[in-house]
């Protein structure tokens, strides 16, 4: 390929072969209005209503006085009931979407339709999850465990990195048949636990 | 079944992202986590990621001067540039969303109430893909420099805010664009939260005289990178 100056980036300091790796692009918050861009009629739909073994995962995102926060947006990733993504680097490629986006509702609601991922990579079952609000200069992610795999994620690498009195805040709460509950607290009493990536 | 893990992602380097915990910015006190992140390795869940393209994207997504019936009020732009990751490879037929105030520095939202005009012509939402070389670009209006009520006189530089997907979990990126030489950075706690100086400047766009287009429209160019994958430290240097 042709090298090219990036802009922002001194012509110095940037090789295309790799040796010297480019700065990468700073994070800023989403901010109030993030509504005019990011959510799709669909987002939310991982799967189409109807679809068999659908299940409804949804919660409240909270901020550190309690109050529910109208302004957020949540985006999951998962892996399909085989544990397969539709992504090259899955062993084997998937036609399932795997991504669901929700804003949260005036109420600090948010809810996705999908289906329960299998296990992947000698993991329990989870879907990976970012979320996005003003007063977030950066998202931040956290995973959504089941709770009906008590011994997957007693085995689960990544919940045995978290000291055991807050891995709660990481599994989902069974509510009805097919629907399940996870709340996200952005900080304070029972913050949920996050991960950097 | 066995299979070699993808590589991981390389870790940004310090001062390159704000960070969550900044009085400065007054939001971030009720928001920000008050523990620190525990560091997730990546797994094949973080290594992929929705590869969104031309499938989400309608007919004048591209152009936010063309969503309605009129021309909305503003000075016209080209916006353009590529999608790289820091290895300098592109990153093509990736979705980038974007959204945007108007000429007056007011967004069409109703939580958006300071006394500005509406445009009823402009919403400021628009989604492009990039092509095989990474490339991105759409047509707006630069839009206005808007107060806010986070420390007295506070006003927002006029911004662009995009979101990206790369092709893994860990590159997402929801950032601002920022224009040339605007007086009001040094008061904004939102453009200053970025630690390292010269990655701050990294938001900024730089005027493109080329990208103009004669009695039609200025340009302005940004280069957007994302993170790239760890590189075995025997593999052999190379040209693509």
């Amino acid at each position: 390929m042709t090298e090219q100056s990036v802009s922002g980036q001194p012509v110095s300091e940037q090789s295309v072969s790799g040796r010297r790796p480019l700065g990468l692009t700073p994070s800023q918050t989403v901010g109030p209005f993030l509504s005019l861009g990011l959510p799709w009629p669909d987002g939310g739909d991982v799967v189409a209503e109807g679809t068999d073994g659908a299940i409804r995962i949804g919660g409240v995102v909270r901020d550190g006085a309690g109050e529910v926060v109208p302004d957020a947006l949540v985006e999951t990733w998962q892996a399909d009931p085989e544990g397969n993504f539709d992504h090259p680097d899955s062993a084997e490629r998937s036609t399932f979407r795997g991504f669901g986006r929700c804003p949260t509702d005036g109420d600090g609601h948010w809810e996705i339709r999908t289906l329960k991922p299998g296990a992947v990579d000698g993991q329990a079952p989870h879907v990976d999850v970012s979320v996005f609000a003003r007063g977030l200069l950066d998202r931040v992610v956290t995973r959504i465990y089941f709770p009906d795999e008590e011994a997957a994620n007693a085995a689960d690498p990544v919940l045995a990195t978290v000291p055991a009195d807050r891995r709660a805040t990481l599994v989902a709460t069974a509510t009805a048949p097919a629907e399940l509950r996870f709340d996200i607290t952005l900080r304070g009493n029972d913050e949920t636990v996050f991960f950097q990536v | 079944m066995t299979r070699a893990r993808p590589a991981p992602f390389t870790p940004p380097p310090d001062g390159t992202h704000p960070p969550l915990d900044y009085a400065a910015y007054r939001s971030t006190g009720l928001r920000a986590p008050s523990q620190p992140p525990i560091v997730l390795p990546h797994r094949l869940t973080e290594v992929t990621g929705p590869l969104l393209g031309a499938e989400r994207i309608g007919p004048s997504d591209h152009d936010l001067t063309a969503q309605h019936a009129g021309e909305p009020i503003g000075q016209r732009i080209i916006v353009s540039g590529r999608v790289l990751d820091s290895d300098g490879r592109p990153v093509p037929d990736t979705l980038v969303e974007v959204w945007q105030a108007n000429a007056a520095g007011r967004y069409a939202h109703a939580r958006d109430n300071w006394p500005a005009p509406l445009d009823p012509n402009f919403t400021g939402g628009g989604r492009v893909v990039t092509d095989s070389s990474g490339n991105y670009s759409f047509t707006t209006i630069r839009p206005g420099a808007y107060p806010w009520g986070n420390h007295h006189n506070a006003w927002r530089p006029a911004h662009i805010h995009f979101s990206l997907f790369g092709t893994a979990f860990t590159q997402r990126l929801v950032t601002q664009m920022y224009f040339p030489d605007d007086p009001l950075f040094d008061q904004d706690p939102i453009f200053n939260s970025v630690p390292d100086p010269k990655a701050r400047e990294r938001m900024i766009s730089r005027f493109d005289l080329d990208a103009t287009r004669a009695e039609w429209a200025l340009a302005f160019r940004w280069d957007i990178v994302l993170r790239g994958r760890e590189q075995t430290p025997f593999e052999e240097p190379h040209d693509d």
